[in-house]
């Protein structure tokens, strides 16, 4: 392989890996404060296109505001699904969570067959994103560029938010220890809302600029990306935000590397993403990165 | 030779010792206590001779057999049982249950055996069935084998965990707390029942305890601990005036107050 | 006493069998192939129910990976009935290697073959998940099966890959579904409730408590994920039988998803009711095609809506989870002297006066 071609492959898992770590951070922040694997996940992250879409194609809003307002509405949807599958069984055996969050993620994807219809549709791309430009003989998509400078804006909000606010300190201490934080006064459930709204508010922006790079939208396709994200999640120790980073980067690189390396194995990349969260979860089940 | 052995064994977490230079030789029929203040080790100590904790120095054995690093399921296999400090019953099974699975770990049929109702394995169904019911009535709680065992009352749990304990068919028993939260009515009646169960059974048991009446009425040898280290070893006697232990559990001016 | 009681149970599930076979006897003299492919259907996933179950519920072991053993059986069990010639027109972009080009066994003993199969790949998922607890647990299982649909997928030389085998001999009828049924859920009952599925159900209320008492573990649990994946192969591989053709995607997470909410539905923990969710499910699955099929109300042409059957679904496994957790039965089963209790109430009381 030349090295223009590497340098090819390399930009493109960067900036994949960008995105699989937006949507990373959604999960292991819930499993943060709620130990709880959200399965529903990938689906919001599928539910933000769908809002941009709509907006655009019936509403007729310009795009800025179409995008802006599905990331709203997806933080929102997200906060929603916490209140209705979630909220009731905080008290109940981990088993009914867990097959609660399996329920809502189908419930969400065949929601979207029956009202958005199963065939894919063309995402809008402003002219802006689909600029090419060469530098010194690699081709980069204008989104590849675009992608880290919001991703990064996002992570220092995020940090932010996180160590110098109130509402952090409250997702802090729950992750930490769920009853003491309630004994403490924290309001549990505020918390927790406001932690299902930033993170699906950062897979909707994944989701903006997932559709902006790969722009064919349908009800199933938060899957791929949902568990890429997830494995990233769990490898870089799940509930540590840069785990969840640091293990999106791996994902991204990886899953653009194997199958420009090794062609003859890219029918079995869904695969190696599994073999590498069984590995990891056999034998460092804090994750590559250690618990944050 | 002693049913009991341990060599100096220690149990290191990172850099903190939570247990250091226990040694312990135990005959066979004898009714030893183990107390100390919170937080000294002593139930530490219950898990490395149990095998859920692996000792990071020193070796246990159990008559002349090395049993540090074997499995908690071998080591119970061994003969040695033990209840918990805070209970931990099967609450979704019945009283009878509970004390049935106990009697699991020694049965001799193989699981197709038991899956095709071969007539060996329904003779152990039933010797198990009648054993059980045996143990329920010494802890009498016979009359509730059916109800589910999250739904008794503290102190029948607590009975329910011992005979539980028992059906493991055990030569060394080790109780945790078993006392804990009762009245002085029932500890007393809790005393009268371990001795009866030590000979009725032919038990050696260690007990783990922070009621003195317990403690000072039926053990005849007691170990302190405190800080992972033992202070004081002795008749119950010789415990009461230590000015170490003393010291340990009520502060040093008690124990110069004391001597 | 215990020898006294099991005597007359099995008197009286013996006239249970019987009257299920007289009845299978009548239906298929009587009824049109519609109703009996959806009595297989039912038997098939009281199959896979009761021994998703026994992993899940009883054993609390959150497997999520029964849809990869069903297609062990199914494949397995295929490219061994299959004949030759049959064999020769499917594969015919990579041809099948050998020997399974040109074995060609019964229906019964590729079964077995099937069964035993699939019994070791779930030795070889659940022994390595000793360790792990609820979600980790569920991952790593779900995990094993999308691993198997992939190499699947891939394998064309062994299982055509995504073309999947079609023209299946449909070997399947009441006999054998409701046979293996029967089968099914007396070696889980029977296990269920000796000894060993005592401790089967001591590890699911606490595994270190049950350890501490003498129950090994990796024994048990892996005796639940082979027994479970026993038969979940043998459901598989009627499956397969039963709708002649199969492809890696047949068993995806979506089927697996279905077993989860048969067994939620009827109660982790409970026999009965999983046989009961089972049926229902089996009929309500079959019943909501119509919702995806173009109707004609008053006139009125209401287009089929694709999906529906699923939205459905789903919305039926979210209401058991949030508002009757315990499912339809809890962990109480069906047994002769509950039922002799109910029916007879007042004899009881003359007893107890004695």
């Amino acid at each position: 392989m030349t090295f223009n071609a590497f340098l090819q492959n390399l930009s493109n898992g960067i900036s994949l890996g960008f995105l699989f770590a937006l949507i990373a951070i959604g999960y292991s922040m819930v499993y943060g404060v709620l130990n709880l694997i959200n399965f529903a996940h990938g689906d919001i992250f599928m539910m933000a296109t769908f809002f941009a879409y709509y907006a655009i194609a019936f509403f007729s809003l310009p795009w800025g505001i179409a995008f802006f307002l599905a990331i709203i509405l997806t933080a929102v949807l997200g906060v929603l699904v916490d209140r209705f599958a979630y909220r009731p069984l905080r008290n109940s055996p981990r088993i009914s969570c867990l097959c609660s969050a399996i329920g809502m993620s189908f419930l969400l994807e065949n929601f979207a067959i029956v009202v958005f219809g199963g065939r894919p549709k063309a995402f809008f791309r402003p002219e802006v994103f689909t600029k090419v430009f060469t530098i010194s003989g690699v081709r980069v998509h204008s989104v590849s560029i675009v992608t880290p400078i919001i991703a990064i804006l996002a992570l220092l909000v995020l940090s932010y938010i996180i160590y110098r606010t109130k509402v952090g300190l409250a997702m802090r201490a729950i992750s930490r220890d769920f009853d003491t934080a309630n004994l403490m006064g924290i309001n549990i459930n505020k918390t927790i809302a406001f932690t299902f709204a930033i993170g699906s508010g950062l897979a909707g922006i994944g989701a903006i600029l997932w559709a902006l790079r790969y722009p064919q939208i349908y009800p199933y396709m938060g899957i791929f990306p949902g568990w890429r994200a997830f494995a990233a999640a769990i490898m870089g120790g799940i509930g540590s935000i840069r785990g969840a980073t640091l293990g999106g980067f791996l994902v991204g690189v990886l899953t653009i590397m194997i199958v420009a390396f090794l062609p003859a194995l890219a029918g079995y990349k869904d695969a190696f993403i599994f073999i590498g969260v069984i590995i990891v979860l056999l034998w460092k089940p804090k994750g590559l990165f250690g618990e944050d | 030779m002693s049913i009991l052995k341990t060599d100096s064994i220690y149990m290191q977490f990172g850099g903190l010792t939570a247990v250091s230079n226990f040694n312990l030789k135990l005959k066979e029929g004898e009714l030893v206590g183990l107390i100390g203040p919170n937080g000294a080790g002593k139930t530490t100590i219950f898990n490395m001779l149990t095998g859920i904790y692996k000792p990071t120095k020193g070796k246990i054995y159990y008559y002349d057999q090395k049993i540090n690093g074997l499995g908690v399921d071998k080591i119970t296999s061994l003969g040695i049982a033990r209840t918990f400090q805070n209970i931990r019953l099967f609450s979704n099974m019945t009283v009878l249950d509970n004390v049935k699975v106990g009697a699991h770990v020694h049965i001799k049929s193989h699981v197709w055996k038991a899956i095709m109702h071969w007539p060996s394995y329904l003779q152990e169904e039933n010797s198990i069935d009648e054993r059980s019911m045996e143990l329920l009535k010494v802890v009498h709680l016979e009359d509730l084998k059916d109800s589910l065992a999250g739904s008794l009352p503290y102190g029948e749990q607590r009975r329910l965990e011992i005979a539980r304990a028992l059906a493991t068919n055990p030569k060394l028993l080790l109780l945790d707390e078993p006392a804990a939260g009762m009245n002085p009515q029932e500890s007393s009646d809790l005393m009268e029942f371990i001795l009866d169960m030590q000979n009725k059974f032919k038990l050696t048991i260690i007990l783990i305890e922070h009621d003195m009446k317990v403690v000072m009425g039926i053990c005849k040898r007691i170990l302190v601990i405190d800080y992972g280290k033992t202070i004081a070893k002795g008749k119950p006697l010789e415990i009461q005036h230590n000015p170490e232990v003393i010291k340990a559990y009520l502060g040093v001016e008690a124990a110069t107050n004391y001597a | 006493m215990i020898r006294k009681k099991m005597k007359n149970n099995n008197k009286l599930n013996c006239i249970v069998i019987l009257l299920i076979i007289i009845s299978i006897f009548f239906v298929e003299r009587n009824f049109d192939a519609y109703i009996i492919r959806i009595l297989n259907l039912c038997a098939i996933y009281i199959i896979l129910g009761v021994s998703l179950n026994l992993i899940n519920g009883f054993t609390g072991q959150f497997s999520l990976g029964h849809a990869g053993f069903m297609a062990i059986g199914a494949y397995t069990s295929a490219l061994l009935y299959m004949s030759p010639e049959l064999k020769e027109v499917n594969y015919f972009i990579t041809p099948l290697i050998w020997p399974l080009s040109v074995i060609h066994l019964p229906f019964v003993f590729s079964l077995i073959i099937a069964g035993l199969v699939s019994a070791g790949v779930g030795f070889l998922v659940g022994a390595p998940c000793l360790r792990l607890k609820g979600d980790y647990l569920a991952i790593v299982t779900f995990g094993f099966a999308e691993i198997i649909r992939v190499v699947f997928n891939n394998l064309q030389s062994v299982t055509n890959g995504p073309i999947g085998l079609k023209g299946l001999p449909t070997y399947t009828n009441l006999w054998w579904s409701w046979g293996i049924a029967v089968l099914t859920v007396l070696v889980v009952k029977n296990l269920v409730n000796s000894s060993y599925g005592r401790a089967l159900k001591s590890i699911r209320e606490n595994e270190s408590a049950a350890e501490a008492m003498g129950i090994n573990l990796f024994f048990h649990k892996s005796l639940a994920f082979v027994v479970g994946a026993f038969f979940a192969g043998l459901g598989g591989a009627l499956l397969a039988s039963l709708v002649m053709t199969i492809d890696p995607n047949t068993f995806s997470f979506l089927l697996t998803f279905q077993l989860i909410v048969i067994v939620i539905v009827g109660g982790l923990g409970s026999i009965t009711g999983t046989i009961i969710s089972a049926t229902i499910i089996a009929v309500l699955m079959e019943l909501l095609r119509a919702v995806e099929a173009p109707m004609n109300i008053f006139g009125l042409h209401i287009p089929g809506i694709p999906g529906m059957r699923m939205l459905i679904f789903s919305i039926l496994l979210m209401s058991v989870v949030l508002f009757f957790k315990k499912g339809l039965m809890g962990n109480k089963e069906w047994s002769w002297e509950g039922l002799f209790k109910k029916l007879f109430p007042r004899q009881r009381e003359i007893k107890e006066g004695d």
